[in-house]
């Protein structure tokens, strides 16, 4: 079984963004970078089913598109159990729209026949939520979207997935298929020592961009920007006894909660 | 200007969320037709043109053959924009039919500003103003976004579609319903709620010590209920509870959409962060910027003097 998660890296997202130059996304100055949260959840599923296929081999490709950064990103799925990396390597990724990003997976992808794809449902710095359906389009294979379960059966994948409420929706897919997966699908595993020190040796093969895939944006940013400040609410800094006092008092004046 | 509104028929109701459909139309001042997959017996009230597609016939939810009725009501109407609502329905189906049309596909729109569309990015943080670059767009709209004040009301002229697409490497199974709820933090007139800045799950006791001193129930962020910390009894947000309790105590809670979405009509809020640009605050009547654990002990102890 051929098997392909897709992440990206993305910064904390209790950084402080300031704007570019061009004013198009945040500059990386002072910027922590880790991998989006929805795609370590898209990471373990991947891993999970790779360790269920038992003595039939299988391949787990872990794919990126970005600057030489993302190799850490790369790195960390590798020490989580993937089996060997791919990174498209685009200085430009991030002012590229999700059709540009998905097209550059697809031209890859196209060449590899997968039986499976897996990504988180969206990123937590730009959160289109586009990209995998979008790649399973270009693909002409099924999609199921926020997948919080998921299992495989004799070619199948019955997935559930979340919806408003808390009820869910359950499908079955033929294969080849893309999941996206939504955040409490599993639980990701850390890496450990002794598997962090053999992803050193696994392999991440680079493809340059410009070379996959020479799509034109559909969609542009014209402007990155702090939103106008909506909340009119009162802000409160000082040592934690003072402010207790603070908003006890406020408590009392505009609720009823503590009165009788 | 021309826009194709997509109304949202779940599980047997009309969504609430699709008349916001109508207030983003008038926003960006185009006619409007709809297109709805969904029962001749329940159709949203209008004065325009609504293409009908039946869920039965459409194996409620089969996206590509909803994808299908929406691209033969595209085909008709010609529109500028077709619009979503950015659901669990939309966000699945939008890329789909963007993908059909090879048209620009903008998610989750707050704002609309001379043909290009604020979108809220890194976390509700920061915001993008987006232009399409493909003569058709398609948009999802966030909920809450676009609140609707009219009244509603008018029949629709209805045009029946028939599915031309089988969807056939997909098949929709079904819906499970939500889980029985122990909790009814809808009816809790004080809720405090701990998010991840809590920081581990040792400190969820002393939040809900916090709740008890209010006379409240303990709440929940969706990533505490997935970590373990909490019961997803107790979720608060758009996949969890709504909820509007007199008085409303966020601790350590960023402010994803999503938990906005569950508690933005708390009459009173007070939000504990060490962030003071975190998303919350744009819903907080107060914003206590301080480490949570030492602000909750001090306010507890307030309490019980």
């Amino acid at each position: 079984m051929k098997i392909l998660v897709c992440i990206k890296q993305i910064p904390d997202m209790a950084s402080k963004f300031k704007p570019n130059a061009a004013n198009t996304w945040f500059t990386e100055t002072d910027l922590a970078f880790r991998m989006n949260e929805y795609d370590e959840y898209a990471v373990e599923e991947a891993i999970k089913l790779k360790e269920k296929q038992g003595a039939d081999p299988s391949d787990l490709v872990v794919l990126s598109v970005g600057p030489a950064r993302v190799v850490e990103a790369l790195k960390k799925a590798l020490a989580m159990g993937c089996d060997r990396g791919v990174h498209i390597h685009d200085d430009e990724s991030n002012l590229k729209d999700p059709w540009q990003i998905a097209s550059l997976i697809a031209a890859y992808a196209k060449k590899e026949n997968f039986d499976i794809i897996f990504t988180g449902m969206q990123s937590q710095d730009r959160g289109s939520g586009q990209v995998g359906v979008t790649l399973a389009g270009d693909l002409g294979c099924s999609c199921v979207t926020t997948a919080i379960n998921f299992s495989l059966e004799a070619g199948v994948v019955t997935a559930k997935r979340e919806l408003e409420g808390g009820a869910k929706g359950v499908v079955k897919l033929k294969l080849p298929a893309v999941v996206t997966c939504q955040l409490g699908l599993n639980t990701p595993r850390y890496p450990t020592l002794p598997n962090i020190m053999k992803a050193r040796k696994k392999e991440i093969a680079v493809l340059k961009a410009a070379e996959l895939s020479a799509e034109g944006p559909r969609a542009v940013t014209e402007k990155f920007y702090h939103p106008v400040k909506k909340g009119t609410g009162l802000v409160l800094e000082g040592e934690p006894a003072a402010l207790a006092v603070k908003v006890l008092e406020l408590i009392k004046e505009k609720t009823t909660v503590l009165r009788g | 200007m021309k826009t194709l509104l997509v109304f949202e028929y779940r599980r047997g109701k009309l969504t609430e969320a699709n008349l916001e459909l109508f207030s983003f139309a008038a926003a960006l001042g185009a006619q409007t037709a709809g297109v709805l997959i969904g029962a001749e017996t329940l159709l949203p009230a209008y004065p325009g043109k609504l293409y009908l597609g039946d869920i039965v016939k459409c194996k409620d939810y089969n996206p590509e053959v909803h994808a299908d009725i929406i691209m033969q009501a595209a085909q008709k109407e010609d529109p500028d924009y077709i619009v979503f609502i950015h659901s669990s329905y939309g966000w699945d189906l939008a890329p789909r039919v963007a993908a059909r049309l090879k048209a620009a596909q903008v998610s989750e729109i707050t704002g609309v500003s001379e043909g290009k569309f604020e979108t809220g990015c890194c976390n509700g943080k920061m915001r993008r103003l987006v232009r399409p670059a493909t003569t058709k767009a398609v948009l999802t709209i966030q909920e809450g976004a676009f609140c609707f004040t009219g009244e509603a009301e008018g029949t629709p002229a209805v045009e029946k579609l028939e599915p031309s697409a089988d969807g056939a490497g997909l098949e929709f199974a079904g819906y499970e319903e939500p889980e029985k709820r122990e909790v009814d933090l809808a009816k809790a007139e004080v809720i405090v709620s701990a998010g991840r800045g809590i920081g581990k799950k040792e400190n969820v006791p002393a939040i809900a010590e916090l709740a008890k001193s209010l006379k409240g129930e303990l709440g929940a962020s969706r990533p505490v209920v997935d970590a373990g910390w909490v019961d997803h009894n107790r979720q608060v947000g758009a996949t969890g509870q709504i909820v509007s309790p007199k008085l409303y105590v966020a601790c350590g809670i960023s402010g994803a959409i999503q938990h906005l979405t569950g508690m933005r009509n708390s009459e009173f809020i007070v939000a504990v962060n060490k962030d003071k640009e975190a998303p919350i605050s744009e819903v907080a009547d107060v914003m206590v910027i301080a480490d949570v654990m030492p602000f909750v002990a001090a306010l507890t102890e307030k309490l019980k003097q």
